[in-house]
């Protein structure tokens, strides 16, 4: 069995701290380990539903329900899920539905499996392509400012964005045996 | 088996406050043959997503009534829900699979349900709370009645003819079908 550790621990509380601020209700994600810690903070709040989903693009159908609805939802998954959502993410363009879409990076920075590196190279071109503003995250200190400015932007002007959580940020994945 | 657009109809009728997400394609076409209405999310694309459309607004709005409404097609692709569904068990959330066993809109290729896929059973297997076959128009009204009434998550697999039935167009903007559904969802 392995299991992933060395995950940092401080930057998941400050993006749950802004889920927070600005309303979201639902949260949609395929579990990473890099997501684990936010994954909990999002499951232990009452005022969030945690919706886990069979494939990423669940989540887009789910962000654009729960905007009919009224509530915000953002949504976390690994980069490869990114590929997942491609045809999926045409829903959020052509009505104009707010996202926030927060994504752990794999396949780059001491990567060890290179079957994550495919899509790992290219979630953030395939992001700009499908219509999200696309901003990446290598430092801890960055992380409070650009998921705050992220989320504004998503909710106040019914735009798609994507925030990459680089894997130097969430720690390279190590494996015990 | 039914007449897909008497059988919407039914459904539709006397609707009250229902929230309906139509499913690309016929599905789409039928929700507004039977009456355009403000509360009706008319999809054009992103297929395999209307059942978690549902999800997302049944979970934000308790308070309503959602009903899906959608293909097989639409359904199939979309199977991996089913689950998605039983995990929240959204009381307020019904699902109507229109089952022509085709795939209409591309040349009536056949779909997996025609070879025994079975909704009704997959909906079960995933913790719907009850999920039923209908092929009789006279059973509509009892229909209409779960999707208003019945303890959900609740799945329908109506049997329809695979007819040819004549294209009715509604909004195709899909910010245009977000505003007006939004406006009036929150008026």
């Amino acid at each position: 069995m392995h299991s992933p550790t060395n995950i940092a621990i401080a930057w998941p509380e400050i993006i749950h701290h802004q889920f927070r601020r600005v309303g979201i209700r639902q949260v949609g994600y395929v579990p990473d380990a890099g997501h684990s810690r936010l994954i909990e903070l999002c499951q232990s709040d009452p005022d969030i539903a945690d919706v886990v989903l069979t494939t990423e693009e669940e989540g887009v159908g789910l962000v654009a329900g729960a905007a009919l609805g009224g509530q915000r939802a953002a949504l976390l998954m690994q980069s490869s899920g990114v590929g997942n959502c491609i045809n999926m993410f045409s829903l959020l363009r052509n009505c104009g539905f707010g996202c926030v879409v927060l994504v752990t990076m794999r396949g780059e920075f001491g990567e060890f499996n290179p079957w994550q590196v495919p899509m790992g190279s290219i979630t953030a071109d395939v992001l700009r392509l499908s219509g999200f503003l696309t901003c990446r995250i290598d430092d801890a200190d960055d992380v409070e400012d650009i998921v705050a400015a992220g989320c504004d932007m998503a909710f106040d002007g019914d735009l798609q964005v994507a925030i990459l959580l680089s894997q130097r940020l969430i720690g390279r994945k190590q494996w015990t045996r | 088996m039914l007449d897909r657009r008497d059988f919407v109809r039914e459904l539709l009728a006397d609707r009250g406050d229902l929230l309906v997400i139509a499913g690309l394609g016929s599905a789409t076409y039928d929700a507004a043959a039977a009456g355009d209405h403000p509360l009706n999310f008319y999809l054009w694309g992103a297929m395999g997503g209307a059942l978690m459309i549902g999800l997302g607004l049944a979970l934000a709005r308790p308070d309503r009534r959602v009903a899906v409404i959608t293909g097989d097609g639409d359904f199939l692709m979309g199977l991996g829900s089913l689950a998605t569904i039983g995990v929240k068990q959204p009381q307020n959330l019904a699902v109507v699979v229109l089952d022509n066993a085709h795939y209409g809109e591309t040349g009536m290729q056949a779909s997996a349900t025609q070879s025994g896929i079975d909704p009704v059973a997959l909906a079960l297997a995933c913790r719907f709370k009850q999920a039923r076959q209908v092929a009789l128009i006279e059973e509509a009204g009892a229909i209409r009645a779960l999707l208003h009434s019945g303890e959900g998550p609740l799945l329908v697999h109506a049997r329809i003819k695979p007819q040819d039935t004549p294209r009715v167009l509604p909004l195709r903007d899909g910010h245009a079908i977000k505003q007006r559904f939004v406006a009036a969802l929150n008026n």
